[in-house]
């Protein structure tokens, strides 16, 4: 029982702070909008697929994108809550360690994926077309993805001490598994060939089979199998994978600290 | 009257460095205990380990019948901390801090509430419950941290250097609500601090702590009595000569230099200060003023170390204090 109000207290203290953050609210609604008319817009032509607009097929990517980017910058609470010195009431407290993960890991999740949303109704406003129908189904694949996607942002942090460090590790991480994931580009189909070497890595980056899935839900039929990496279900148990790899890694790291 | 805290030969040791070093102290209940020392003397380490942060190289120690190394969980469960360094989270408000403590700790929300508008009551901030933590002053959150670390009912309050960084108004404040909390809570009370003045105003036995050892342990006005002895303090224009003398000449070690006063430790005040006027004068110093008085608790510190307790105490060695102590190092 103290352990279940335990992580309801750390998942509700996450989100307050989240939604209490003015500036991130701002910004959130910004930089998809960015990539979507810029990029959806100016580099579209050289990757058109038939039967979908080039922003169509990058609208799950950016989504993709903005669970990556704002999940791996999640870390930063902790490096916060070092830095003022909170980390050390809740490592006193008589909650286990596995639930002071989790319920930081949920809790920013729960946010990251509250930024999720925020790019639909971008989506919807700049007048990508997609079936509002969809976004229901793609929920609570995007709650998957930020699980794994929180656990490296934390697992990093707990093991590294400064906010300098922390910002440039997470660069080197965010930009590749990106760049990487399909998210931008369509890793294969008809009249598509990539260098070898960006396939193999591709399908090592847990990324590019969430925003597979994401593509499964969102563009439903248009998105042949001959387009889709892996069908549905073997993208939802591959990210499931990839998320309790990650629960463990970062549970391990947090039972690390003092 | 039983013991809260009981230690055996609790050792933490860093490297060469033996930070505590076999202590044995027992806690009684109902007392506030205060750990007296300069920094570094192994205070804040100590109470690590009975705060079980800190695991000991060697020894144990049993808090509320709970043995520190084999039963943490139910040492915490037990306990109330303030750290020295601020830990609560400004981004929420005074309240949501108490009822995350309050899930965090397992009191069972059917009481969360009336404890939590009790402790708010008790260290006056039930106006500001609802603002954010980032509005309070230090003052404040000092005693918000204080309050927290009592709402899941603790029989024993570590307080670690409590009013660190504080203003002496808001010191005074705080020393106040501990007095207050221990009258109206039963509770046992173990503080660190260097400040000899909160140690002398809270607590009923005092432990002073230097290189990670008990150096003597008494109530307060006991601790002065054992010097058995004044203190004469002697301002003059060359200091650190007379100083010098009155150790070769009358053989007097036991002194210290505050605030470009000679303060020196002796059996017999009356007797010696005649003798250090002759010396003086003999060797053309001139003396601005000689006083005697009662010792304090600095003075109860040098007596048993040799040296000051104060922060810069490094550069206020003299005499064969400081010779003993460099041929340490």
């Amino acid at each position: 029982m103290t352990e279940i109000r335990g992580f309801y207290t750390l998942w509700l203290r996450e989100i307050k702070r989240f939604l209490r953050d003015r500036t991130r609210l701002v910004s959130m609604f910004i930089q998809p909008l960015l990539w979507l008319v810029i990029f959806g817009a100016g580099f579209g032509i050289r990757f058109a697929i038939p039967g979908l607009s080039y922003q169509q097929v990058i609208f799950p990517g950016i989504v993709g994108q903005t669970l990556l980017f704002t999940s791996m910058f999640m870390g930063i609470s902790v490096l916060w809550d070092k830095e003022f010195g909170f980390m050390k009431e809740i490592l006193v407290s008589p909650v286990s360690r596995f639930t002071i993960f989790l319920g930081k890991m949920v809790g920013d999740s729960t946010s990251s994926f509250l930024q999720g949303i925020i790019v639909f109704i971008v989506g919807i406003a700049i007048g990508v077309s997609i079936d509002p129908v969809t976004v229901i189904y793609a929920l609570p694949i995007m709650m998957l993805i930020t699980f794994g996607l929180v656990s490296i942002g934390l697992t990093i942090a707990s093991l590294i001490g400064t906010l300098e460090s922390f910002g440039a590790i997470q660069t080197f991480i965010n930009l590749p598994l990106f760049f990487l994931s399909g998210a931008l580009f369509p890793l294969k189909g008809p009249g598509i060939t990539l260098p070898s070497w960006l396939t193999t890595v591709a399908a090592w980056n847990p990324l590019t089979y969430g925003v597979d899935a994401l593509r499964n839900v969102i563009l439903g039929a248009s998105w042949t199998p001959q387009l889709q990496i892996q069908p549905l279900w073997t993208d939802i148990g591959l990210v499931c994978l990839f998320d309790l790899i990650m629960i463990a890694i970062g549970t391990w790291a947090f039972s690390r600290m003092k | 009257m039983s013991h809260v805290i009981e230690t055996h030969q609790l050792t933490k040791t860093y490297g060469l460095l033996k930070a505590v070093d076999k202590l044995d102290i027992t806690v009684e209940s109902g007392e506030i205990f205060g750990l007296l020392g300069p920094n570094g003397a192994g205070k804040t380490t100590t109470i690590s380990m009975l705060c079980t942060i800190l695991k000991p190289t060697s020894g144990t120690a049993t808090v509320n019948g709970f043995d520190i190394v084999k039963e943490p969980n139910k040492v915490r469960k037990s306990i109330g901390i303030v750290f020295q360094e601020p830990s609560i989270d400004d981004r929420l408000t005074g309240k949501e801090n108490l009822y995350m403590h309050a899930n965090l700790y397992g009191v069972p929300a059917s009481v969360q509430k009336e404890r939590i508008n009790r402790i708010l009551k008790l260290v006056e901030l039930e106006d500001r419950a609802d603002d954010l933590l980032r509005t309070y002053s230090g003052g404040m959150r000092r005693r918000l941290e204080i309050g927290r670390g009592l709402i899941h009912y603790p029989k024993v309050l570590f307080l670690d250097e409590p009013t660190v960084g504080l203003d002496p108004q808001t010191r005074d404040h705080i020393w106040k609500y501990i007095k207050q909390l221990k009258e109206a809570e039963d509770i046992t009370v173990v503080l660190t601090t260097h400040y000899m003045d909160e140690a002398d105003r809270l607590s009923d036995r005092i432990a002073i702590m230097d290189h990670g050892k008990i150096v003597i342990l008494g109530s307060p006005p006991k601790l002065k009595e054992t010097l058995e002895g004044d203190v004469v303090a002697v301002k003059a224009n060359n200091i650190d000569a007379l100083s010098e003398l009155v150790t070769k000449r009358l053989g007097l070690e036991k002194k210290q230099i505050v605030d470009d006063a000679l303060e020196i430790t002796v059996r017999n005040g009356k007797a010696v200060m005649p003798r250090i006027m002759e010396l003086a004068t003999q060797n053309n110093i001139y003396v601005e003023s000689i006083v005697l008085r009662e010792p304090n608790l600095e003075d109860v510190f040098l007596f048993y170390t040799g040296k000051s307790i104060r922060e810069d105490s490094g550069k206020e060695l003299h005499g064969m204090a400081a010779i003993q102590r460099r041929s340490i190092k």
